[in-house]
Order: structure tokens, then sequence, then C-alpha cells
């Protein structure tokens, strides 16, 4: 038996190998710290007697923008996945570095077109509600990017070299960073509409 | 084949997009603009899940833990709106 069994072949009782079962017990807990604070957000916006159309306060466009960026960054994850199955190590490095650039840019619009312009003109989350919790929101979900970053590129780097001694295991942890990463995406979907639009 | 298959649910979630941004502009009401949106979100993220993370084709064990926390979440949801309910008047808003 491996050191750390069930990296490739699946357990008898849960038929999965235990990163995947792992990373949706992880995504489950993640769907039960974002779900509180969507349910700030509802009693907050229920609470309150005035609240402002996102439009008003943020940027639909670069809203947008960040949405396609995201979409896109999804389907450059997926790809790398299918590269792997494929056994195609080139085609894997080039969409997964799109991947990471992708995050890099949603980190970069996130930061110097919506954060720091913000900072400067004096809006922080002190100053109201609304503030307070896209702040907070979009704060934790750019945390998260940042972690998916930093776990892809070493997957992207270093890490690649696993796959020339155990091509499979690789494989699945690629799957399970792409389980991860596209739960980011996800989130962002329901926050873009939430946050910029209503 | 594969790849063709998530190139179609990305362009999708390209259009829903469009589709959302679209219908936030039109002067339909705040209520209804707030049940289209989510309604919207949560076709995209059922793509997302669906496809990108392959949970139609997942194991019954997966289905049953998201089921679980879906659960969770509508208890979650559930007993911030009853609590609402039962707020002494004059105090169901924040200054």
């Amino acid at each position: 038996m491996d050191a750390i069994p069930y990296t490739i072949t699946p357990r008898e009782d849960t038929g999965l190998y235990n990163a995947r079962l792992g990373i949706w017990l992880f995504l489950s807990s993640e769907v039960m710290l974002f779900g509180a604070l969507f349910a700030t957000y509802v009693i907050l916006r229920l609470g309150a007697l005035d609240w402002p159309r996102g439009a008003s306060l943020l940027s639909v466009p670069l809203g947008t923008f960040n949405t396609v960026v995201l979409i896109a960054s999804s389907v450059t994850m997926v790809f790398a996945w299918v590269s792997l199955k494929e056994g195609n190590l080139g085609k894997y490095r080039l969409t997964m570095g799109l991947t990471i650039l992708l995050a890099l840019l949603f980190m970069a619009v996130k930061l110097f077109l919506e954060y720091l312009p913000k900072f400067r003109h004096h809006h922080y989350p002190s100053e109201n509600t609304f503030l307070a919790i896209y702040f907070t929101l979009t704060g934790l979900h750019a945390l998260h990017v940042l972690g998916g970053v930093v776990v892809n590129a070493y997957f992207w780097g270093p890490g690649a070299k696993m796959w020339h001694v155990e091509p499979e295991r690789f494989t699945n942890r690629i799957e399970i960073a792409g389980l991860y990463w596209h739960f980011v995406d996800l989130v962002w979907i329901f926050l873009f509409p939430i946050l910029y639009l209503l | 084949m594969k790849s063709k298959k998530y190139l179609i649910v990305g362009l999708s979630l390209l259009l829903l997009t469009a589709m959302t941004v679209t219908v936030s502009r039109l002067n339909i009401g705040i209520a209804f603009a707030i049940l289209i949106a989510l309604l919207i979100a949560t076709f995209k993220g059922s793509l997302v899940a669906s496809f990108f993370m392959h949970l139609a084709s997942e194991r019954k064990v997966i289905h049953i833990l998201l089921l679980s926390t879906l659960f969770l979440f509508i208890v979650l949801m559930g007993l911030i709106l009853f609590g609402r309910l039962n707020v002494y008047e004059g105090m169901s808003h924040v200054p």
C-alpha cells in the first residue's frame, strides 16, 4: 500500500479517491461560510430603510468584465484537466498558465480599478452598510481567488514534476484544484448580480 | 469532443451574463428584477456545477453530502426570515 492510500484508486465504501471526497466536504463548509454571509446580506438589506442600487456605487462594466474573466478561467481550467486526461503536458501548461493569468487579471481589476479608487475617494467599509457587506463579500472572495492562484501556480510550476512519475495522481490533483476553482467562479456568479445589479 | 461540450457551456454562461445585465436595466420593479437575476444566477450555477464540476455524473455519496448542505442552508435562511416575523413594531429597520 502507498504511504497515503486511495490517491488514485477509489475506496470500496465511497467509490471515490480520498481527495475527491475531501474537496467536496471542504466545499460544503465553504457553502455554509458564504451562505452565512449571504444571509447577513439579506438581514441587512431587509432591515435597512434605504438600500442603494449597486450600479449607483459600483461599476457595472468592470463587474461584468470580471465575470467574463472568471468564466473564461473556468473554461481554461477544465481544459487543463482534459489536456492531462489526453496525456498532453504542453497543452496543460498553456491552459493552466492562461487560468492563472486570467485570475491575476481579475485580481488586478478588483484591486486597482475598484478597491483603490474607492479608498482614494474615502469610500471605506465604515461608510455605510452596503459598502461594509460589499467589501466583506468581495474581499473574502478575492482571498479565495488568491488561494487558487497560489495552488494553480504550484501545479503549473514545481508541482508538475509529479506528472513524470505519477501521471494519474497528478491528473487527480488538477481535478481537485479545478473543483475548487469552479466553486470560486460559482460564488462570483451569485455575488455579481446581488452586489452590482440589484 | 469533451472540449467542445465545455466550450458550449462557457459560451452559454457568457450569454446568460449578458442577459443578467440586460434584464437589470429594464424597468420591471426591484422585486421582479431580484427574482429574475437569482433565477438566471441559479441556472448559471447549476451549469457550472453539472458540467465543469461533473456533478451530473458524480457518486451518490457526494449528492447526499450536498443535499445535506443545501438543507442546512435553507434552515439558515429560514431562521432569518422567521426571525423577521418576530420583531417589535418600530424595530424592524436599522437607522
